[in-house]
């Protein structure tokens, strides 16, 4: 019987999205950020946000967690489902919805702490780890899937604000991974690295697609078309097109699609 | 690299040559120059205002803390304070101090015949330039040690304010021509006691660590149990304004939203700390002492009152900390699944510490140095008169605070006095400076990079 619904389930999560957004409209005060966006992130796949500064991808991207939520002046309307559950509903804490759908920001940002710390904060703070060894273990997985724990695993109490600009962005998404999320959000990761930087991080996303649900915002049309499977191409507010990243960059139905990506807007 | 190399490459000078200056650069540089001299010029003004300030406080205030001393050998007289010769302590304790004055009166008459020492002065008025403190030194030291009476025992008094002035250039044989309280014949006398060794100027441990004296003894007012008054008060306010101040800072920074409820709050505050401390004092009047009725002089009342006047800076520089730390700290926190206040808590509040320390510590050294708000709540004024004794005392006792006691001493009559005050400044002004300075420390140590 618990076989069965497993079994169930799993083949579900194939066919059905991780998450499913529709009519999602975002205002900032009197300002209309983004106009009914329809999107669909699929389970282990990476989904690419591309569009010109200002066109409401990153807005979009932080709707998927409530990051917009300590914006005061900031209305979401529309439906956002995680698994079939709105996450804008009332009864939902934006602190377990993080926990779910993990987020890696632009700037590295590691905490002013030991790298240890910085990845041991997630699990320590939503009780993963039941002992200290548990810990360590958490810790010791997460650095090897952010790909640094070869490069840190003997200096793990120096300061993570000591690494390099890569090795930084790096720990930010093994802390990201170490709460075990079911989505990662990534705005924009490797716009303040270098390329050698860049190549291992997105290196490190494709492995990170075996887990995960990845979402990536990214102003390089070269990255997402490395990296992602699925693309959105967003472009004053409006989602012009959405779909496999292969047809959008060679064969995109919308002209305002093909002028972007061929460099004519944005 | 060939034009480098070229030798006859041909110098043109038709748009000006770069090796000379045209007249709008010269007017620029000289601009320049002007503007760093008139930077010089003020900073080396202020150096010179605060050599001076600090030469004057020196020079005048140093003297506080040397004090004449007379050195004489008293004979306890059994006659005189324990007639009955039993040593019972409650017939000794009947003695008043004036019971003892003949006993030091005697001493001097005693020394003079010894020593050789010739002076029209009667024996009363050789006591006379001992202070006042004196008989109450000695008569302390009986009831301690009852059993010495009838011995002869070597004391060291106190000289009285004008022959210590005499000591130390104050007082000359001139300024007392109408002064009721020295004759020259006593300085005569004095000059001859300093001949003899038995007067000499000593470092006086009293004046730091001693109470406040009446109008009529300056040379035994000490600045001690005013420093206690200003400790307990610190203590009060450091109690009250620091988890207060830094409460409302991160409501306000951190969790308030924006309104323009918040924003009215906001410019109270930044008002508030420019509120004159006098207003602060009057209603610690009206509310701690009228209305809540709390005694009157009490380091208690002080320090809430020093509170509400600290108050306003902690909570500026504790928000000015807050948003130094970098948001995207918070967004770290956040998009890993902490709560607000466990991203503030764990994150935001140990780097903003620093800051809030300094804060804290700089509000602390203004409520210390402040004056106005004790008049008004009974604190200036000779209060400073007892150590208390315990905890719950030091705040509810009456007492006075370092500022409020230089301001009493400034204020009376005797010259004597003024002295102290500027020794009291100079006391003021270590605290204030080591307090700064641990302010400086701590940003320095505990201050991260990011």
């Amino acid at each position: 019987m618990n076989d069965m619904s497993r079994l169930a389930g799993s083949a579900i999560d194939v066919e059905t999205p991780k998450i499913l957004a529709r009519n999602v409209n975002v205002f900032y005060g009197d300002t209309h950020a983004i106009r009914d966006v329809n999107v669909d992130i699929a389970n282990n796949t990476v989904t690419a946000f591309i569009g010109p500064s200002g066109c409401g991808k990153s807005t979009f991207l932080r709707c998927l967690n409530r990051m917009n939520d300590t914006i005061d002046s900031c209305r979401v309307t529309g439906s956002m489902r995680l698994d079939g559950e709105d996450i804008y509903d009332k009864r939902v804490d934006p602190v377990q919805l993080r926990a779910k759908v993990g987020m890696v920001f632009q700037k590295p940002n590691p905490f002013p702490k030991s790298i240890f710390d910085n990845v041991a904060y997630g699990p320590k703070i939503h009780g993963l780890a039941r002992s200290k060894s548990d810990l360590e273990e958490i810790v010791e997985r997460a650095l090897r899937r952010g790909a640094l724990w070869d490069e840190v695993k003997d200096r793990l109490h120096a300061p993570g604000t000591g690494l390099s600009g890569g090795q930084q962005q790096r720990l930010c998404i093994a802390r990201a991974v170490a709460t075990e999320p079911e989505v990662l959000l990534m705005d924009e990761p490797c716009s303040a690295l270098d390329p050698i930087a860049t190549a291992q991080v997105e290196e490190l996303i494709d492995e990170l697609r075996r887990n995960f649900s990845v979402v990536i915002v990214t102003h390089s049309m070269q990255q997402a078309a490395r990296v992602s499977q699925n693309t959105a191409f967003f472009h004053l507010g409006q989602l012009v097109e959405f779909g496999e990243t292969g047809q959008i960059f060679t064969n995109p139905e919308d002209p305002r699609t093909e002028s972007y990506i061929t460099g004519r807007i944005g | 690299m060939t034009h480098a190399t070229d030798p006859a490459l041909p110098v043109s000078t038709e748009n000006g040559s770069l090796l000379r200056q045209d007249a709008r650069t010269r007017r620029r540089n000289a601009a320049e120059t002007r503007f760093k001299l008139y930077g010089v010029i003020a900073i080396s003004i202020g150096l010179l205002m605060l050599v001076t300030l600090v030469t004057t406080i020196v020079s005048n205030g140093s003297g506080a803390f040397r004090q004449s001393f007379v050195t004489l050998d008293v004979e306890l007289l059994e006659s005189k304070l324990d007639k009955t010769g039993d040593r019972d302590l409650e017939q000794i304790k009947k003695v008043s101090t004036f019971g003892y004055a003949p006993l030091i009166n005697g001493a001097f008459e005693t020394l003079a015949a010894e020593q050789g020492v010739e002076t029209a002065l009667s024996a009363k008025e050789m006591g006379e330039i001992l202070s006042k403190d004196a008989a109450a030194q000695l008569r302390d030291y009986v009831l301690a040690n009852p059993d010495r009476i009838g011995t002869t025992a070597e004391f060291t008094f106190l000289a009285n304010s004008r022959v210590d002035g005499y000591m130390k250039g104050r007082v000359s044989r001139d300024s007392i021509q109408n002064d009721k309280n020295i004759s020259v014949e006593q300085l005569d006398f004095v000059d001859q006691l300093v001949n003899l060794g038995l007067i000499e100027k000593k470092f006086n441990p009293a004046f730091i660590l001693g109470a406040d004296a009446s109008d009529q003894r300056p040379e035994a007012a000490g600045f001690g149990v005013s420093m206690i008054g200003s400790l307990f008060m610190m203590l009060v306010v450091l109690v009250l304004s620091l988890p207060i101040g830094v409460a409302a800072s991160i409501y306000l920074e951190e969790f308030a939203p924006k309104t323009w409820w918040t924003d009215v709050i906001e410019v109270n505050i930044s008002n508030l700390a420019a509120v004159p401390s006098i207003v602060f004092g009057i209603l610690g009047l009206a509310v701690f002492i009228n209305t809540m009725h709390l005694p009157m002089s009490a380091p208690l009342v002080g320090g809430m009152v020093l509170t509400l006047m600290t108050l306003p800076t902690i909570i500026i520089s504790t928000r000015a900390a807050l948003k130094a730390v970098p948001p995207s700290i918070r967004d770290a926190a956040l998009g890993i699944g902490a709560s607000r206040m466990q991203s503030v808590f764990h994150h935001v509040l140990p780097l903003a510490a620093p800051g809030i320390l300094t804060g804290t510590i700089i509000g602390l050294a203004q409520a210390l140095g402040e004056t106005a708000p004790l008049l008004l709540i009974g604190m200036v004024g000779f209060v400073a008169s007892n150590a208390p004794d315990g905890i719950v005392a030091g705040l509810l006792d009456p007492n006075s605070a370092m500022p409020a006691q230089i301001y009493e001493w400034a204020k009376r009559a005797d010259p004597a006095f003024y002295e102290r005050a500027w020794g009291g400044i100079i006391i003021l002004l270590v605290f204030l400076v080591a307090m700064n300075t641990i302010a400086v420390i701590l940003r320095r140590r505990f201050e991260r990079r990011w």
